[in-house]
């Protein structure tokens, strides 16, 4: 047995010597080993120790979210479509979130900023990609495009696996309280003002409809996009809801901006 | 403690627990594995002080390396580019004729488009660049706006009715029924004389009454001969490729209602090189077309009939 002849080699080695006599160093150790309670909360008493180093200090570190120009809240039309996205679970197979490599920002383009997902409760980061990545699929296709791949996903791309989602195009986008749920989203810190919550019901209807007056929403909500969007301009669905959500997606900060580039530089230790 | 013993047989003193007559020798670890840890214990201390790790009170520190996962994305893309420095720097200076000729260019330029037009591409013309219903297939001979490689370099680079391209391709057919230019028994009609242009529908009372609607509406684009016009992009409507579905109901709808499909342009998203390279690799599909030869009409539609 190997551990037999390893002691034999060191029988009398200088830290073989310790006898009963000697101070038991690890007594202390062998109360907390036999007491289940005290052990459980000393290891609480750790793992919370550790927690802190390394959670607490992101609430007061400036290069936790840096500041970039051009982030709003979600319009409530572009926010009932997160929760149709979330509803439907498109996030356990797309994500959204650009990782700095290479091959990600060759494919997707720029990698996504912490500052992109503040307004987002919960995020949509996600961890998995069956689908594409799509934290910059806003305006990168037609609205037409969105609602026939969402209707079926083969008619354009044949390989895909995505399942058809065009009964979407069927159901009225119903929304209980358009206001309560941008009330919520305020109280969790996403600065919805008084107006936008007042206006939420108003707001909904409106953006996906070309004929109405738009000119204050898109002025509280700089480059909202105003149109109709699954082609169906008398009724709204959710795919309208959805397809505007999609639309917006990476489309608020222009990352790519020479200002935006130099406050980027300025970032250190990431 | 108390049941602390030297084990006669080894000459070792245990540990001093004993489980049904179980005891467990007090050996020392392993040398080679108390070293691994201390040195792994010395390597972290390296890396916090080279490396960004210890969050202060406005920052966190910057490590002395002054690494940052961006940083390294930039080195790699620089890396990136400098790989591909020497071909996309002859691709650009070769002139779009001479490079469809280049059997050295004209592969690199092939391989680079196909990565590009994956990017770019494949969702609305498909993975194959074989099209769908409303998006062109672009492996066959039928164009609607030319298929030189000057003419798909052109359509790349300022897209088809892309409203933010001012040198778009553009053109407009009316909606025919839906506006009330023709009534529905003339759609109908003329529906009827365009599939007899392809032998779809014989030539029959309602084709002919169809033929004088398609002589007074349709020809300024389509062609006294329905072969289509490619400085309007009118398809050709003699032959069996049909864009928008050949079949009497989707012809009719076309008639009715008039698609007029958008391509963006690329100019301002794609560099020149890409676009250049996207162009020789939708040329080399299948249907590219030799300059000299190019048309203002397509040639006869009878030989590309396809499934």
């Amino acid at each position: 047995m190997p551990t037999v002849r390893w002691s034999q080699r060191l029988p009398n080695k200088g830290d073989r010597k310790m006898t009963t006599e000697t101070k038991e160093p690890w007594g202390r150790h062998k109360k907390i080993e036999r007491n289940v309670a005290l052990l459980g909360v000393l290891a609480f008493g750790v793992v919370t120790i550790g927690g802190i180093v390394e959670i607490a200090p992101l609430f007061w570190i400036d290069n936790t979210i840096e500041k970039v120009e051009g982030m709003r809240p979600y319009t409530p039309l572009e926010q009932a479509g997160r929760d149709i996205y979330i509803r439907e679970g498109c996030y356990v197979c797309h994500s959204q979130m650009i990782r700095p490599f290479r091959d990600e920002v060759e494919r997707y383009g720029h990698y996504s900023l912490a500052a992109e997902s503040m307004y987002d409760h919960p995020f949509q980061w996600g961890s998995k990609r069956t689908g594409p990545d799509l934290a910059r699929v806003g305006l990168k296709y037609s609205d037409e495009w969105h609602v026939q791949h969402l209707k079926n996903p083969q008619s354009v791309v044949p390989e895909s696996v995505m399942p058809q989602y065009a009964f979407l195009a069927e159901k009225d986008l119903k929304v209980g309280n358009p206001g309560a749920r941008l009330t919520a989203l305020y109280r969790v810190g996403v600065p919805y003002t008084a107006t936008d919550i007042k206006m939420a019901e108003a707001d909904l209807k409106s953006q996906a409809d070309p004929m109405a007056d738009n000119a204050d929403l898109q002025k509280r909500y700089p480059k909202s996009q105003v149109r109709d969007f699954d082609g169906q301009p008398d009724r709204l669905t959710e795919m309208d809801a959805l397809v505007a959500y999609l639309q917006v997606l990476g489309t608020m900060v222009d990352v790519n901006a020479p200002a935006a580039q130099e406050a980027l530089k300025q970032e250190r230790g990431r | 403690m108390a049941n602390k013993r030297i084990d006669e047989p080894t000459g070792i003193e245990t540990v001093g627990h004993e489980w049904d007559g179980i005891e467990e020798l007090n050996n020392p670890l392993p040398r080679w594995w108390v070293w691994t840890t201390y040195m792994t214990i010395i390597f972290s201390i390296g890396y916090m002080i080279v490396y960004p790790a210890l969050p202060m009170l406005k920052s966190g520190t910057e490590g002395l390396w002054g690494w940052s996962s961006r940083g390294q994305l930039a080195e790699e893309m620089k890396a990136g580019a400098a790989l591909r420095k020497e071909a996309s720097d002859a691709i650009a200076a070769t002139p779009l004729e001479a490079l469809i000729k280049d059997e050295k260019l004209m592969p690199l330029a092939i391989a680079g488009g196909a990565a590009a037009f994956k990017q770019n591409c494949v969702q609305c013309h498909g993975s194959g660049a074989a099209g769908s219903e409303g998006y062109p297939n672009l492996k066959d001979e039928d164009w609607l706006w030319g298929g030189t490689i000057t003419d798909i370099h052109t359509t790349l680079e300022h897209g088809i009715r892309a409203s933010d391209y001012p040198q778009t391709r553009t053109s407009l057919m009316p909606s025919f029924g839906k506006d009330g230019i023709l009534t529905p028994a003339q759609v109908s009609d003329t529906t009827a004389y365009v599939l007899s242009l392809s032998g779809k529908h014989p030539n029959d009372a309602a084709a002919q009454r169809g033929a004088a609607s398609f002589a007074a509406n349709c020809v300024a684009c389509h062609g006294a001969d329905g072969k289509g016009l490619r400085q309007f992009g009118a398809p050709n409507l003699t032959d069996a490729v049909w864009l928008y579905g050949g079949t009497p109901d989707k012809v009719s709808a076309s008639i009715h209602k008039a698609h007029a499909g958008v391509m963006p342009g690329w100019s301002k998203k794609l560099d020149a090189v890409t676009i250049k390279m996207l162009a020789a690799y939708v040329y080399s599909l299948g249907g590219g077309e030799e300059s000299a030869a190019a048309p203002t009409t397509p040639a006869s539609g009878t030989g590309n009939a396809k499934p």
